[in-house]
């Protein structure tokens, strides 16, 4: 599973990132990397980007870039 | 002995104003070279010695952002004694990040924990000392806001720099291994103090540093780990980063036992709440607009216009002239020669005061800009208006340039600045005079009122037109080489909202306007100068003379001998390719030269006078074309000067205008000629040149985007 398939109000821990370059470690850099928890919390209102909790803070990623992160 | 500091952070973690609190007053704000990030110097209030230079806000010296670039390259290449490293105490962990990144650089560093009040009411504990011992530098805690703390940091940086500096090395043997034959390498190459950070860069392969130290690697040991660890060797060093602060958060931090919804949390739920959060936004943005354009802004601009700059005004009974009639009776006393008078006061009082008269607004635009940027909704702006915009290339935050530009294209183009990303800036810039502004809309009634019979689709096609545009070239120029790549990043920080400090929104707000006017000293001085020769001078009578009648200017001469070129969009006539260029200094006066060319010394706002006259020398389609080439095309003086200081770089200015005006071109060429094909018939070279031109633009709208994923950036090493 994905970031991306995760439904709004549930946490998961992130397993592994799939894919190389520049988004990757733009990803990693703030702060979601392998075994942290992520909590997502919201949708934008015209159904993307999302809103997570990650490492005590609010960071806002698109769709097609959570589905980089495979969760559990 | 003089002291240079850097002063390093994430964004939103209070660095602008613990810089403001240092340096006070002695600040010198420019851009960087080249680009269109903006730097920040100043000296210590308490000391003049010690200069400060603020970084941009940063999240990793991995270079992913142009602020990163230039921020590590200033690390590296410039000469810095120390590095004050501020943190958000409210976000340790991710804050921590850059920390292992500037221990790694062989620069003293000095840590500041900020926003102690937030720790305080979350009830959160930070162990200073263990964490300083933990990352082997001084750590601080201040509250920037309330000025505490600071003298304190001041002596600390005084205390480590030009000491022996231990670097942090937090990786285990393994790893190790591998960097010490990369600092072989490395020996002549780099000082020796920045060994463990290339070394890293290396072992990262990061092409920006391995091209600038033109080395050959070997990858062998690289590939082993990255096999072991089955990640990429730029990940593991990430994941290495990040467990080692996880640990130290364990002994360091201690959270507090309030676990219910902040202040911020709340505000959020309301504000980017499925259902409400568009009408919300929709209110803010009409606030916003209904504030700098409609009311206050544009009060205080007419006021500057109407009666600084043209009829004078009463002040407590008294009568005070305008500036143009006051330095008109004092050149008349003085006996002033009329042309003089004339180049003073009609050309640079009148071409800077119309550029002047947009201060006020702009001043009241970017207070409420600042405002949105400092509480945090500015972020939620791009959260939610992030799906329509990144189709055309452009950012969520790309709408509010696009809405303050149907007021004035000029605080439109300043207010790009919120935008961070350097390629949706530009693209941003290049469409937003795209929009009818309000000087415009004089041309649409006059289009509208003498050959359309006041007809009311007119003026709101010339909307749909400009968003038109913008929407067609932000695809083609998505897929263009210069803009081509990733969609922009939108791995985004929400930041916690809070309500701003005044003394930070009335600076921000003070620098972009003072840099504007600046501007409309040099580039719309001179420009406004030469219009106003040219139109202005002529041959008359034979000899070269201030002409009475615009008709026998050099501008007239100009426009008869360049007229043809409009003739394929249905204009060739030379009145409306001069009004076209006076249109250059104000777009108003594209009416007002229309009415000089046609013999009315003044003419009505909408031109009422000239309709009759004007509907003779256009068709329907031919007036249609010219108003939506004067829609588009390069915008007035003091829009371009605004492009040319938020783009900070010629060619870029260059390329903006140059497109406007093509883009337009084309544009009005298509409206003439199929409008000619579809109403009357007429099938000509043109016909076929318009086909063509609206083939091609079809093409780069739908052809497939080549993947192109850097936005290059040299880096060099010193």
């Amino acid at each position: 599973m994905t970031l991306k398939e995760v439904k709004v109000g549930r946490s998961v821990i992130v397993k592994k990132l799939i894919g190389q370059g520049a988004t990757k470690r733009r990803i990693m850099d703030m702060g979601i990397t392998k075994g942290v928890e992520i909590y997502v919390r919201k949708v934008a209102p015209l159904g993307d980007p999302v809103e997570v909790t990650v490492r005590g803070y609010e960071l806002s990623l698109r769709k097609a870039d959570a589905a980089m992160i495979e969760v559990e | 002995m003089s002291l240079s500091v850097a002063l390093a952070g994430n964004p939103n973690s209070g660095k602008t104003t613990l810089f403001n609190v240092l340096t006070g007053t002695n600040q010198f704000v420019g851009n960087w070279p080249g680009v269109t990030v903006e730097k920040k110097e100043g000296k210590y209030k308490g000391d003049k010695e010690v200069k400060i230079t603020d970084l941009p806000g940063v999240y990793s010296l991995s270079p992913y952002t142009l602020e990163e670039v230039v921020a590590r390259e200033f690390l590296l290449n410039e000469k810095v004694d120390v590095i004050l490293n501020i943190i958000d105490g409210s976000n340790l962990e991710r804050n921590l990040y850059l920390t292992t990144q500037l221990l790694e650089l062989g620069i003293p560093v000095v840590v500041v924990v900020n926003m102690l009040d937030i720790i305080e009411k979350r009830g959160d504990i930070i162990e200073y000392n263990r964490l300083s011992q933990e990352l082997g530098c001084p750590v601080l805690p201040i509250s920037a806001l309330k000025n505490k703390g600071i003298q304190e940091v001041m002596t600390k940086i005084k205390e480590v720099a030009f000491q022996p500096y231990k670097l942090k090395n937090i990786y285990n043997k393994e790893i190790n291994e591998i960097l010490d034959i990369f600092k072989s390498l490395l020996v002549d190459k780099v000082d020796t103090t920045r060994t463990l950070f290339y070394s890293i860069k290396l072992l990262e392969r990061d092409n920006k540093i391995i091209s600038a130290l033109n080395l050959d690697i070997d990858e062998t040991q690289i590939i082993a780990l990255e096999k072991k660890y089955d990640d990429d060797s730029e990940s593991i060093i990430t994941n290495i980063r990040y467990s080692y602060i996880t640990n130290i958060m364990k002994t360091c931090y201690k959270k507090g036992s309030t676990e219910k919804l902040s202040i911020s949390d709340k505000i959020d739920k309301v504000v980017t709440h499925r259902i409400l959060a568009l009408p919300i936004f929709a209110f803010v943005m009409w606030l916003v607009y209904y504030l700098s354009v409609n009311t206050v802004g544009s009060i205080a601009t007419d006021f500057v216009n109407d009666n600084i700059f043209s009829d004078g005004f009463e002040l407590f009974g008294m009568f005070i002239p305008s500036i143009p009639e006051f330095i008109t009776n004092a050149l008349e006393v003085i006996g002033c020669a009329a042309w003089l008078q004339g180049l003073i006061v009609d050309g640079i009082i009148g071409g800077v005061g119309a550029v002047l008269g947009f201060v006020p607004q702009m001043l009241v635009l970017f207070l409420l800009l600042a405002f949105l940027e400092d509480c945090g909704y500015m972020a939620r702006i791009a959260f939610i208006m992030d799906r329509i915009f990144r189709k055309f290339g452009l950012s969520g935050k790309s709408f509010i340039p696009m809405l303050i530009g149907t007021g004035c294209g000029v605080p439109g183009i300043m207010a790009s600045r919120t935008i961070e990303s350097d390629r949706d800036r530009k693209m941003t810039i290049i469409t937003t005079t795209f929009i009818p502004c309000s000087a415009k809309l004089p041309i649409i009634a006059l289009i509208a009122g003498a050959l359309f019979n006041g007809a009311s689709w007119v003026a709101p096609s010339a909307y749909f037109l400009g968003i038109g545009a913008i929407i067609i070239s932000g695809i083609i120029l998505k897929k263009t080489k210069m803009f081509a790549g990733e969609p922009s990043p939108f791995v985004m920080e929400m930041p916690v909202y809070h309500l701003p400090r005044i003394k930070n929104v009335l600076r921000s707000m003070w620098e972009r306007g003072w840099s504007f006017i600046k501007k409309a000293g040099t580039i719309i001085l001179l420009s406004t100068i030469i219009i106003w020769f040219l139109q202005s001078f002529g041959f008359e009578n034979g000899s070269l003379t201030m002409v009475e009648d615009m008709n026998h200017s050099f501008l007239a001469m100009i426009g008869q001998t360049f007229a043809w070129i409009f003739t394929p969009l249905g204009w060739g006539e030379w009145k409306a390719a001069v009004a076209s260029i006076t249109g250059l200094v104000a777009k108003e006066n594209v009416v007002m030269t229309f009415g000089q060319l046609y013999g009315f010394a003044e003419v009505a706002e909408d031109g009422a006078e000239i309709w009759s006259t004007l509907a003779t020398s256009f068709t329907m389609l031919s007036a249609y074309s010219f108003l939506a080439f004067n829609l588009l095309c390069a915008p007035c003086f003091a829009a371009i000067g605004a492009i040319k200081r938020e783009m900070n770089n010629k060619k870029w200015t260059i390329f903006a205008i140059t497109y406007q005006c093509i883009f337009a071109y084309i544009i009005a060429l298509i409206i003439y000629q199929i409008g000619n094909l579809i109403f009357k018939g007429i099938f000509g070279i043109g016909t076929i040149v318009a086909i063509v031109l609206l083939m091609s633009m079809i093409y780069l709208l739908i052809r497939p985007i080549k993947e192109n994923n850097k936005w290059e950036v040299e880096f060099s090493v010193k």
